[in-house]
């Protein structure tokens, strides 16, 4: 899931004083940010009392039951019809992906984040989350032994271990293991250790910005930059812009 | 050519050292710097960024290394540039006449004077040095023919200290596979474990170049201790130093007998001084070389 955290309240009070907004509406998220415990519904009742401290008029709020699909959240919005036309802004408390979702279902009016975007979390257990996968495209756990080196060796690095490892332990993050002892250990036990060669340099163009997968076309759009093969003119590169 | 893999070559003992560039423009500290060590060394490491904190390009300052007549080891990490620039740097550093060249991974930018600072990590050092090598043989990293190939001595870092071994040395082998001809370790303070790499990598056939570093005042190895990832001053060591009337005295007479030791199990030193250059001549003297 999707991890989020607080998001610095001055600058919240600040975005709303920008466009001079007194009465608010509030969103959360029924997925993500409510596991997050960040934009679920106690949170968006803590951020209207807040606000309304702070001398803001909440005019009503809701937690739809995922911020970022867009159908519900549209949905979302028709209910609450009434109390987002008065608002002058409105703040969202969810991922990123809410927070635009929510800006394309009212794009007259001022939407604003109420959380920081913070990765995509194992749960490790209630209240406690963990960056595993950074979804780079191209999955090396294959050869690795489940564990992933891009997210968990805080440099990334396909081949490890770098010269700080000290007694197994992370230079970088000193309270856990180097990602690459782990994988090598973990390899070992699988009888899979011997003979690995070094994994090769990532392929980036695998996951070039902004993703998109339409099923109802049959087809992944993969978002691959034409262009600037051959160090021509270097305008040319990625120039469908994806 | 470099005359650091010549005098490899030949089996001569070989002496190297490092410079760090300076955190502006005034070249002056460095170019006294090798004055002072380039007519003691075969070559001087010039250093990339170290620790993460800002300073005049090795690049450049390689270069500058050269016009004064030393050698240098030209450093590049992987933390401050993606693949194309760190191939685009290996082909100026050969256009500008440097030999040698030493991969290594970097320090993360959370440790350094940036700590907001992205950390590219593109690459690897063992798939840079791979890089490297295609370069000298005339391909860029796709395979692709350049118009005109690099011609490095290809190092890299090694760590015998830091357990656990098997996965240091598994990691050392693949650097090799992937082209180093020589590596520079992290400094030596147990020579049980030297020597236990010097074993392990002789099969390779890769020049192990033994790193000395000055442990000038206790102050430096609490430092060393606390803050340096990847290293750490045995007890004995620092309690010789902190009893020594003159520490200073003491570290170079401890340096003397670790280069001593180390002429039967490396193929050279790399002596880092940590600015107090004028002790590398008495050190080596001191050691008959
Ligand atoms: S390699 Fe790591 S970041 Fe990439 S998809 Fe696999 S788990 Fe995710
Ligand atoms: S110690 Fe291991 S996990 Fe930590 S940065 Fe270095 S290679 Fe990555």
């Amino acid at each position: 899931m999707i991890i989020t955290r607080p998001r610095d309240w001055e600058r919240i009070i600040a975005n709303l004083d920008e466009v001079g907004a007194t009465r608010v509406f509030i969103m959360g998220c029924g997925q993500c940010a409510t596991v997050a415990k960040t934009g679920g519904e106690d949170e968006v009742r803590e951020a209207a009392a807040r606000l309304e401290a702070a001398g803001r008029e909440v005019t009503g709020w809701a937690v739809g039951e995922v911020a970022c699909h867009e159908g519900g959240t549209r949905l979302t919005t028709r209910k609450n019809a009434g109390s987002l036309e008065t608002a002058e802004a409105i703040l969202v408390l969810s991922c990123g992906a809410g927070v635009q979702t929510v800006a394309d279902a009212r794009p007259g009016t001022p939407v604003f984040p109420g959380l920081e975007s913070a990765f995509l979390g194992n749960v490790v257990r209630h209240g406690v989350f963990e960056e595993r996968c950074q979804m780079c495209g191209e999955c090396v756990l294959d050869l690795t032994a489940g564990v992933c080196p891009v997210t968990t060796c805080p440099k990334g690095l396909l081949n490890g271990p770098c010269g700080g490892m000290w007694e197994g332990r992370c230079e970088v993050v000193t309270d856990r293991e180097c990602t690459h002892v782990l994988i090598r250990r973990r390899l070992e036990a699988q009888g899979r250790g011997g003979g690995r060669g070094s994994l090769a340099p990532k392929d980036f163009s695998k996951k070039l910005k902004p993703g998109a997968v339409n099923l109802r076309e049959g087809r992944a759009r993969e978002g691959r930059a034409r262009g600037g093969r051959d160090g021509g003119s270097g305008t040319t590169g990625g120039e469908d812009g994806r | 050519m470099s005359r650091l893999r010549e005098a490899l070559a030949r089996g001569e003992f070989v002496v190297t050292g490092e410079v760090a560039p300076p955190r502006g423009t005034d070249m002056s500290g460095m170019r006294g710097a090798v004055e002072t060590l380039g007519p003691h060394c075969h070559a001087l490491n010039v250093t990339d960024n170290q620790g993460a904190t800002l300073h005049l390009s090795s690049l450049a300052a390689s270069r500058v290394v050269l016009d004064m007549g030393v050698e240098p080891i030209f450093q590049q990490t992987c933390r401050d540039r993606n693949r194309l620039a760190l191939q685009s740097d290996l082909l100026a550093a050969h256009t500008l006449g440097l030999r040698n060249f030493l991969a290594v991974t970097g320090d993360d930018p959370r440790g350094g004077d940036h700590p907001e600072a992205k950390g590219v990590f593109d690459l690897d050092s063992t798939q840079l040095l791979e890089i490297a090598r295609g370069m000298n043989e005339g391909r860029d990293m796709h395979g692709r023919e350049l118009t005109g190939a690099t011609d490095f001595y290809l190092g890299a870092a090694v760590f015998p200290e830091a357990e656990p071994w098997d996965v240091q040395l598994d990691r050392a082998l693949r650097k090799v596979e992937s082209g180093a001809e020589f590596f520079q370790t992290q400094a030596v303070f147990d020579m049980d474990k030297f020597a236990r790499a010097a074993e392990d990598l002789r099969p390779s056939g890769v020049k192990l170049i033994a790193g000395i570093l000055l442990l000038k005042s206790p102050r430096v190895i609490k430092f060393i201790n606390e803050r340096l990832a990847g290293l750490m001053v045995p007890e004995h060591i620092s309690a010789r130093i902190e009893a020594a009337e003159d520490p200073l005295a003491e570290s170079i007479a401890l340096a003397t007998e670790q280069v001593r030791e180390l002429r039967d199990l490396a193929h050279g030193v790399h002596i880092m001084p940590l600015g107090v250059d004028e002790a590398v001549p008495r050190i080596l003297e001191g050691a008959g070389l």
